[in-house]
């Protein structure tokens, strides 16, 4: 049963020719709407998560529920159909199920609102906003256990349901929901902003409706759609081939011991269409990593990759949905069947885009990026104080941005948008810990013409014992380089105790025991080179060798010889090239992505120190 | 009698404002900017201002100035070449910039990372940690100290800067490190990060204190040879530099902490619209400088502008203390262009500058810009005040031709078109500083300035509700004004961090007592009186756990009377205005700051003489202008002529020397006593 719109005026909006001008001044109105939700947001939330990374997305939807500002595209119809209720003025709906809204949200984390916007007696608007909460109670400190066998595992699921119903608070069901999570001040916090940003929203689409009229601003919709739409038909013909391209990327594992899971999408236009399909992609994991893929939120990410891509200028709505169709098989790692475990999704999330960025640029290479940061690896922390006080932290990992057409990729940032690290001061001064190291990963950026960015090197001094768990991807396959380029290094992660041992810690693993003085060295991964390092300045290569980004042995990926006195030693440095230039293999394929998976099978243990994962499948789910 | 000069130096014009503090009586002069030393141009507008109004330069009292030279050197990358000193672990601290990718989902495929203000090649580390409750964790290693000086040296640094993790809980091993940079390097100045900013969170105090040192040696050059400069015209008064945040500060003091000048420009504008809302009876006012690439928009609320405490220039944020200051780009250059692809109209923020300009002004432009807009709707005359200046405007016409081409509407509609996006981006820019900020437009003027304020100002408050647009007297010298109308000031700021209840009154009163101290005694040492001497408190006050602090300005006596309980409610309902809700969580006090603060001028405007509300002495000639969809009948009007009382209805063009106002259809101006044009709806709009 699809939901029940109820509204108390029935008369249709009535379709009105927009100049322009006018369309343009709505367009600006709902961006600068969009702006203020992200302000008011950060401004009032409490967890680090949401607060210095922003990990939470705004949008502004028209009548139908198209997504016209935002920027994970609008899932608002697949939750309509699901949703076996009645809508109408004054309700606000509250969930975090992912499998009751067709994946809008991709874990229990996620903590969504929809606000219906309504203005007299007639629903004019949605506007909605997930952001994820630090803990939601279950099995795990944070919520994200990564060996859980079902979703029931993972903290409180919420089910579509009224937080507002016609104007009233559902008090007793906010009791509720706060009674199952560890940081019940957290999640009431992070969910005020929340809901103050929808408001905002809100009132902001109805001052709008007021000044140019309801039927201008539902008609001007409607027209912004349909204008993306015209600009994406001219875009895809001009990018897309009839021919197909596939590309595939993997997850590493699934901290159970399977791995590497293979992602596979395969791209080609049927006339003005594109079809996206995974066919190919391995089955879902008996673990947590699976990715419950909202068809239409792909599309945005491979709207808004088009356009970042081949034209910048274009501002991206959902009025382009029908020009892709995306295909999932069932019981895959991204279209999981229900009750499968799904909180650990978000390195699946994270890798769409290195397939995304694979696919797009496989047949204009100009345009091509190389692997980047496509995750965010976690870090858990937690316990009691030296005044017996509960602490727990999440903290999310930076990276490599990878090697550009435009440039090196910047060392140590974010791939997501508008992520800050929590000030290392911060932490210090709020949790148990000594911050002993901060700065970049030396050589771990791929080389190239336009180098990768480097990994960071973060080195935690646990001051109270605990337990810390970690969620981290890219340790097993390298994230690759592009039109020559070299694949950046792999992430690492090492327990140095105060006795003086270290262990080599697995790339996802809950609940380590800790002591007072323990340290981690948490090691990221680099972005891939694009390009042929052995064209980049060699004088470029000397000066980040001074800057300590390159090593004396890292500069000689790039065929550059070193003199004792730190200058480029000339003619050291041209045999060396040329030497390396000779031996380069002529391929048809931009990408460079290192060994193939049985070679990093079997070299695993002795290079990263952790025993290979084994072929997925060949563990009971 | 004593005479104050406002001197404000921008990219292409240096403007210079003398005012007799008795009279109120001003003059006002434009000269060229010369860029490859200001310093040239300054002292022309100074013969040129002092002959103008006759008066020897030995009787100017006041030397007060805004500039934008320390701006420059961080947007050109002109600063010194700094080296910075860290702690082991945390050289990539500026290389890292705290992660931060600008932008939205995949904005990283186009972002060109800046080079960090410190490169990374003289950036060293030494051994050594302080702890973040201020304990020494290990002790200063000054064996690597020394490898690190040497280093620098060898490097050939101009300016050292130190800053290390949590030296805002313990400067001592900064200030070791500091003695030993004096004594191994000792022409080269040194700062410490604990001194210029006191703070938690290492990133925004090592840039600060970064920032700070780049522009030194750029601002103290300048600085001393202006000094030098007009002490040889004979000049013998007090010289002062305006802060971002609008108050004045010696010069000596500029030179040894030029964070605080980075935005000295643009505060100009919004001081001088303080003085002129006073003297024009407006309380509240929302101001509108328009120049050529770009609009700042900044709130006044009862003759106090809104601060913030940070200072962004460029893709930095400095943690200085500045005016709410937002920049949108949209100004009379800004280009207007229809994408191919989507076939939509918009303008800016690529700019036609000043070289080759706007199509009109005929010096090689040939995309069509604001500016060309307005030229082809009538809003800006052909011939302007004196004929010195002649608008293209076929050329004009032509330009604006191709975005109505491109659209498929006529040129009128295009050229409207035009201006009512580049007035919906100003619009947009004022919600973000009053809308966002829970202030109700309505209870505000729009003053609008800068070469072109005054013609969108209009507009612009008729989509904000905000009543009445001001055109001030002289438009286009405001900054100038200004600089020579605000008062001197200075804070100092720490980091506290404690919970409201677990803090004691007397404690806290007696450190910001110590911070109140401090400042009175720089503004003494400055030359203020004391008696002259207003002190204030800022408390940075959130629930624990936010990220984001609102600052609440308290007197002393107020803090002795009311205590933390009156702090903690006036944070309750501030953060109600701002956000909507209130929460039960304990409150944070979070950063500490005492403001000293010279006299408040209260400087006279001279008046106009008296008319009989018919401007027709002023009347120029008629003039034909496009609004609301048809061609008008309006009239141009010589603002030098307007007498107070004069009433001048929409539609209506009125030019000045350097800036000209427009007055729309349904709209009314009324001039007041001191100049200021006041344009309200007419009756029954």
């Amino acid at each position: 049963m699809p939901a029940t719109i109820i509204e108390t005026n029935d008369t249709p909006f009535k379709k009105i020719d927009i100049d322009p001008v006018t369309l343009d001044i709505i367009e600006n109105a709902l961006r600068n709407a969009r702006i203020e939700m992200d302000a008011t947001l950060v401004r009032t939330a409490m967890s680090p998560g949401i607060r210095e990374q922003g990990d939470a997305f705004p949008l502004i939807a028209d009548h139908t529920g198209k997504m016209i500002v935002g920027q994970f595209g609008s899932f608002i119809d697949g939750f309509l159909r699901l949703y076996d209720g009645t809508l109408e003025d004054g309700d606000m709906i509250f969930l975090s199920d992912p499998y009751s809204c067709d994946g809008a949200v991709s874990h229990n984390n996620d903590w969504l609102i929809l606000l219906p916007i309504f203005k007299d007696g007639r629903l004019i608007a949605y506007t909605a906003m997930f952001g994820h909460q630090s803990d939601i109670g279950g099995k795990v400190v944070g919520s994200m256990p990564i060996d859980a066998k079902s979703i029931f595992e993972e903290g409180v699921r919420i089910p579509p349901v009224k937080i507002w119903k016609k104007g009233e608070y559902n008090e007793d069901l906010m009791k509720l929901v706060m009674h199952q999570t560890r940081k019940p001040d957290w999640c009431q916090a992070d969910l005020n902003a929340i809901i103050a940003s929808c408001r905002v929203a809100a009132r902001r689409v109805i001052e709008m409706a007021d000044r140019f009229g309801d039927d201008v601003y539902v008609s001007a919709t409607q027209e912004l759609l349909a204008r993306n739409h015209r600009a994406m038909k001219t875009l895809i013909g001009q990018a897309i081939g009839e021919e197909p391209v596939s590309f595939e990327d993997y997850i590493c594992d699934d901290g159970i011991g399977a791995g590497p899971y293979k992602i596979k999408c395969t791209m080609r236009r049927e006339g003005e269409k594109v079809i996206l399909d995974f066919e190919g992609t391995d089955p879902q994991s008996g673990a947590s990593i699976n990715f419950l893929l909202n068809e239409n939120m792909f599309k945005m990410f491979f709207g808004i990759y088009m356009i970042m891509v081949f034209d910048p200028q274009i501002l991206f709505n959902d009025g382009f949905y029908d020009l892709i169709e995306v295909r999932i098989p069932e019981g895959s790692l991204l279209k999981p069947k229900f009750p499968a475990a799904l909180s650990g999704r978000t390195h699946a999330l994270g890798r769409i885009f290195d397939i995304l960025g694979g696919l797009l640029g496989q047949k204009t290479p100009e345009f091509l990026n190389a692997a980047g940061f496509s995750s965010s690896p976690h870090l858990f922390y937690s316990g009691n104080d030296k005044n017996g006080d509960w602490f727990q932290l999440f903290q999310i990992g930076f990276g490599g941005i990878p090697g550009r057409p435009l440039g090196d990729g910047p060392d140590g940032h974010s791939l997501w948008p508008g992520f800050t690290n929590v000030p290392n001061e911060f932490l210090e001064r709020y949790f148990p810990l000594r911050i002993e190291r901060y700065e970049t990963a030396q050589d771990s950026g791929g080389a190239g013409l336009h180098r990768g960015g480097n990994g960071i090197h973060l080195t935690y001094r646990f001051l109270a014992g605990g337990t810390i768990s970690i969620h981290d991807d890219r340790w097993f396959v390298p994230p690759w380089g592009v039109n020559g380029g070299e694949p950046g290094k792999r992430a690492r992660k090492i327990l140095e105790k105060a006795d003086g041992t270290s262990t080599i810690v697995a790339n996802k693993v809950e609940e380590i025991t800790v002591a007072e003085g323990d340290q981690l060295h948490f090691v990221t991964w680099g972005g891939g080179g694009w390009g042929n390092p052995l064209e980049r300045d060699p004088e470029m290569v000397a000066l980040e060798i001074r800057q300590g980004l390159v090593s004396v042995d890292g500069a000689r990926e790039y065929g550059v010889v070193m003199a004792s006195d730190g200058t480029v030693d000339q003619s050291a440095t041209s045999s060396l090239r040329a030497d390396m230039a000779s031996k380069i293999v002529e391929t048809d394929s931009p990408f460079n992505f290192g060994p193939d998976i049985e070679t990093l099978r079997a070299n695993c243990l002795e290079e990263t120190g952790l025993p290979a994962p084994i072929q997925p499948g060949h563990i009971a789910a | 009698m004593g005479y104050r000069l406002g001197v404000d130096v921008g990219g292409t014009f240096t403007d210079l404002l003398l005012f007799n503090d008795e009279t109120g009586q001003f003059w006002r002069t434009k000269t060229p900017s010369t860029p490859h030393d200001s310093s040239e141009g300054i002292l022309n507008g100074v013969n040129a201002i002092c002959e103008d109004a006759d008066v020897k330069a030995s009787e100017i009292e006041y030397f007060l100035h805004g500039t934008t030279v320390a701006t420059n050197a961080v947007l050109e990358g002109k600063g010194a070449k700094v080296g910075l000193i860290t702690t082991e672990g945390y050289r990539d601290i500026m290389q890292i910039a705290r992660s931060f990718v600008p932008g939205g989902l995949a904005a990283w495929i186009i972002w060109p990372k800046p080079q960090p203000l410190a490169a990374l090649e003289d950036t060293v580390t030494v051994k050594e940690r302080m702890g973040a409750d201020g304990e020494e964790v290990r002790p200063l290693d000054e064996a690597s100290v020394t490898t690190a000086i040497e280093y620098l040296k060898k490097q050939g640094v101009e300016a050292v800067t130190v800053s290390l993790m949590n030296a805002y809980t313990n400067g001592a091993h900064e200030s070791r490190i500091g003695e030993m940079v004096a004594a191994e390097m000792p022409d080269v100045p040194y700062s410490l990060s604990h001194e210029v900013l006191p703070e938690m969170q290492e990133y925004e105090r090592t840039l600060t204190t970064v920032a700070n040192a780049a522009v030194r040696p750029v601002v103290s050059n300048y600085v001393s040879s202006l000094r030098a400069k007009l002490a040889d015209a004979g000049m013998a008064g007090r010289f002062s530099l305006l802060r971002s945040d609008g108050g004045l500060m010696s010069s000596q003091k500029a030179e040894e902490h030029p964070v605080n000048i980075l935005m000295s420009g643009p505060a100009g504008g919004v001081t001088g619209a303080v003085w002129v809302a006073k003297n024009a009876g407006l309380k509240n006012i929302l101001t509108l400088d328009v120049g050529g690439t770009s609009t700042d928009v900044a709130l006044i609320e009862k003759l106090e502008p809104r601060r913030v405490r940070t200072t962004e220039v460029g893709h930095l944020s400095v943690r200085a203390s500045s005016l709410d200051v937002k920049t949108v780009g949209a100004g009379g250059g800004s280009i207007a262009y229809v994408p191919e692809l989507t076939g939509a109209l918009r303008v800016g923020p690529q700019s036609a500058g000043a070289v080759p300009g706007p199509v009109a002004y005929g010096k090689g432009g040939e995309e069509p810009t604001v500016t060309d807009a307005n030229v082809v709707l009538g809003y800006l005359p052909e011939n302007l005040l004196g004929g010195s200046f002649q608008l293209d405007r076929e050329g004009a016409k032509k330009s604006v031709q191709k975005i109505a081409d491109a659209l498929g509407i006529d040129l009128m509609a295009a050229a409207r078109g035009i201006i009512d996006i580049v007035n919906e981006n100003m619009f947009g820019a004022l919600r973000m500083i009053s809308v966002q900020q829970g202030y109700d437009p309505r209870h505000f003027a729009l003053m609008g300035f800068g070469g072109a304020g005054p013609l969108h100002v209009n507009a612009v408050a008729r989509l904000m509700g905000s009543w009445p647009a001001v055109s001030p007297v002289s438009p286009g010298v405001l900054c100038a004004l200004g600089d020579a109308t605000t008062r001197m000031r200075t804070e100092t700021a720490r980091s506290f961090s404690r919970l409201a209840t677990t803090t004691d009154a007397s404690e806290l009163i007696a450190i910001l007592k110590e911070m109140a101290d401090q400042t009175r005694a720089e503004l003494l040492s400055d030359g203020v009186a004391e008696e002259d001497l207003t002190s204030e408190f800022e408390i940075d006050v959130r629930y624990a756990g936010q990220a984001f602090e609102v600052p609440l300005t308290i007197t002393p006596e107020v803090l002795e009377r009311d205590g933390i309980d009156g702090i903690l409610a006036r944070f309750d309902e501030e953060h109600h205005r701002l956000f909507t809700f209130n929460m039960d969580t304990p409150h944070e006090i979070v950063n500490l700051r005492a403001v000293a603060m010279g006299q408040s001028l209260n400087l006279p405007a001279a008046e106009l003489p008296k008319g009989n509300g018919d401007p027709s002495d002023a009347k120029i000639r008629d003039h034909k202008l496009w609004m609301d969809g048809a061609e008008q009948d309006g009239a141009i009007y010589d603002r030098a002529k307007l007498k107070q009382g004069d009433v001048i209805n929409g539609p209506a063009v009125i030019v000045e020397m350097d800036s000209t106002t427009l007055i729309e259809t349904g709209c009314v101006g009324e001039v007041d006593a001191v100049g200021n044009i006041l344009i309200n709806l007419a009756e029954g709009q």
